[in-house]
């Protein structure tokens, strides 16, 4: 059949799929992931802790890896994709990123909250001069109405991105809002700034959303084997590819090798299945971070108070990526006032 | 005792806090105000209120012959490099309120007194003199293996010069934690949070802790209390959100820091506890230099 779209799809499974394992995979698990995906076709292959180089930490978990050990077993696995990190300014470094090209990372996606670009001008410039495939990544677009997303997408992008995104980080998204903005950012930036879009599938749509997008104008859109990742997961790799395949997207990924990595290598090593638990459906319901998931059911559980009333109270005070402090704070706030 | 004679570059947030703060200081006179721009709000309010002004920059005045007794720098990590050298060699002291790091940090509430006799003193970041107060205050009583910070800050409370310098900042606040907070290793990570009305600053601190016996737990707790009302004596709205949780070797301490709404209103307590710091160290060495001299 003839296609209407083409687009590059980055798997993200080893990045986002890391919170969903407390960014507990090993090198054994990166290999294995990694070379699995090599052969599906993604173009892209996005590995690091969950919130990015450097993100090992107390606040949001240690990784169960070294940082070099973890990147270098997937670069050594990947043949054909291009294996690009995650770097959120103010967490990770110009320094971190010089490491991770020596690791063998090829590209960077440097992500700030949807009104704060102007912190990334310094890595985006940096990973230019590094000679890296350079993705500006606006978290929390939910939050943020479609004039000033312009504006900050149009500073990535001059500061020298190759591709801004709309992401969806608490899977707040309807297909609507989608298409407003991923179309807004396409006209708005010149031809060669790619636009895509990230999901999570908290209130069930990530398909859908992924979908409008395409139909938009987004050219790179981002999947997870399995859903693997914050939240409800993101849009599942081998649903995705499906579904375009029926209504006319050549992701350049194969159905069937999709299929059987997200089944046979990504379903065992999950630590809980990627569903639409309450937890996960409060998340996009109230837009609170996807990544906040597990550290609120733990808070919840350690201040017995229900979870859902901590994640709609941090939704309440407008918390960003990053805050996961915040849980235990209004955690500990919700059990005094009912003490 | 004449106050001494101070100037102030970069006219921007901090540097415009720095001036309302040091208007009200018995040791110093703000003088000069130097920044970039002429059309900033800064620059306005400093003439307004009777100091000298320049938009030519440091090396501008320092050519025009001006030498003040001390020059506090507002601008950027980059700039003050420029402007450590031409300090240096104009013989004049620095107290740089940028995360350059050039000189030895001074936290205010830990090492006030350790450094001045040194030409230039690095006042290492906002959330530096606000979170390695309470390292120090773990690590005084207990071995800390490992520290790690997360300030938060409302995105008003951000300047440019604050967003071109976030590596800087994470960089310098994570080797003060070791140096002078004592940690053996540490780590700092800054969130900006576009909220309307803006959040007040936030900052949680992690300690990870060589023993956990009840006694040491009680120690270090009325050590951070004590460390609390000691910073409230320069920054009186700096508080503790609620009381520090330990679990297994770990305590996690969070704090919130209401300014006095000198400049920007009271939300941006990071200024504040910045220029406070500021402030404090200029004191402690005018008042050095006064008994040096006598």
């Amino acid at each position: 059949m003839a296609y209407k779209y083409r687009i590059e799809v980055t798997d993200v499974t080893l990045r986002d799929g890391m919170h969903a394992v407390r960014h507990q995979f090993s090198v054994e698990d990166a290999r294995a992931i990694a070379s699995a995906l090599d052969g599906t076709g993604v173009a892209l292959i996005e590995a690091a802790h969950g919130d990015g180089l450097g993100g090992s930490s107390v606040q949001y978990g240690f990784a169960k890896e070294e940082e070099a050990d973890y990147l270098q077993a997937v670069c050594s696995s990947v043949q054909n994709a291009k294996v690009v990190a995650l770097l959120l300014p103010g967490i990770g470094t110009v320094e971190d990123l010089k490491h991770a090209v020596e690791y063998g990372i090829r590209g960077v996606r440097v992500a700030t909250h949807s009104t704060e670009a102007d912190i990334s001008a310094q890595h985006i410039e940096e990973g230019r001069k590094l000679g890296l495939d350079v993705v500006g990544f606006l978290m929390m677009s939910h939050m943020t109405d479609v004039d000033r997303l312009v504006e900050e997408a149009r500073k990535m992008a001059t500061y020298g991105a190759h591709a801004v995104y709309i992401v969806d980080s608490a899977g707040a998204m309807l297909m609507d809002e989608v298409r407003r903005k991923v179309s807004a950012l396409r006209s708005a930036l010149p031809d060669e700034v790619q636009v895509g879009f990230h999901a999570h599938n908290n209130l069930g749509v990530s398909v859908a959303n992924s979908i409008a997008a395409v139909e938009e104008g987004a050219y790179r859109i981002d999947a997870s084997l399995g859903g693997l990742g914050a939240g409800a997961g993101n849009t599942p790799l081998e649903v995705f590819v499906a579904a375009c395949e029926k209504c006319g997207i050549d992701t350049g990924v194969s159905l069937y090798p999709a299929m059987d990595a997200a089944e046979d290598v990504v379903r065992p090593r999950m630590h809980r299945p990627i569903i639409t638990d309450r937890t996960a459906l409060t998340l996009g319901y109230a837009g609170v971070y996807s990544s906040f998931l597990l550290h609120a059911q733990h808070a919840a559980k350690l201040f017995s108070v229900d979870v859902r009333d901590v994640l709609v109270e941090l939704g309440n005070r407008r918390v960003v990526g990053g805050q996961e402090d915040m849980i235990v704070d209004v955690a500990y706030e919700i059990a005094h006032r009912q003490a | 005792m004449p106050k001494l004679a101070a100037a102030i570059v970069g006219s921007g947030n901090i540097g415009t806090d720095l001036m309302i703060k040091l208007q009200r200081s018995e040791w110093i006179e703000p003088r000069w105000m130097i920044g970039i721009d002429p059309e900033s709000d800064g620059l306005r309010r400093a003439k307004h209120a009777g100091l000298e002004v320049s938009a030519e920059g440091l090396a501008a005045i320092l050519n025009a012959g001006i030498r003040p007794d001390v020059v506090f720098d507002a601008t950027s990590a980059k700039a003050h490099v420029r402007h450590a050298k031409l300090l240096r060699e104009a013989g004049i002291q620095a107290i740089d309120l940028t995360p350059a790091a050039r000189g030895p940090y001074v936290i205010a509430a830990v090492n006030l007194q350790e450094h001045l006799d040194s030409p230039n003193v690095n006042m290492v970041t906002c959330g530096g003199q606000a979170t390695v107060p309470i390292v120090h205050a773990v690590s005084r009583v207990v071995g800390v293996s490992y520290a790690e910070i997360v300030a938060t800050i409302s995105s008003k409370s951000a300047g440019p010069g604050t967003r071109a310098n976030i590596d800087e900042f994470t960089e310098t606040t994570s080797r003060a934690i070791e140096t002078i907070g004592g940690a053996r290793r540490g780590k700092a990570i800054i969130i900006l949070n576009p909220a309307e009305p803006p959040i007040l600053m936030r900052d949680t601190i992690y300690c990870l802790m060589d023993e956990t016996a009840d006694d040491v737990k009680d120690k270090v707790l009325a050590s951070i209390h004590e460390m609390v009302q000691h910073v409230q004596t320069y920054v009186p709205g700096y508080r503790l959100n609620r009381e520090p949780i330990f679990r297994d070797n770990l305590v996690s301490i969070s704090i919130e820091v209401e300014g006095l709404g000198d400049y920007l209103p009271v939300y941006a307590g990071n200024l504040d506890i910045m220029t406070a710091a500021a402030v404090k160290f200029a004191e402690e060495y005018a008042k050095h230099r006064a008994a040096v001299s006598q």
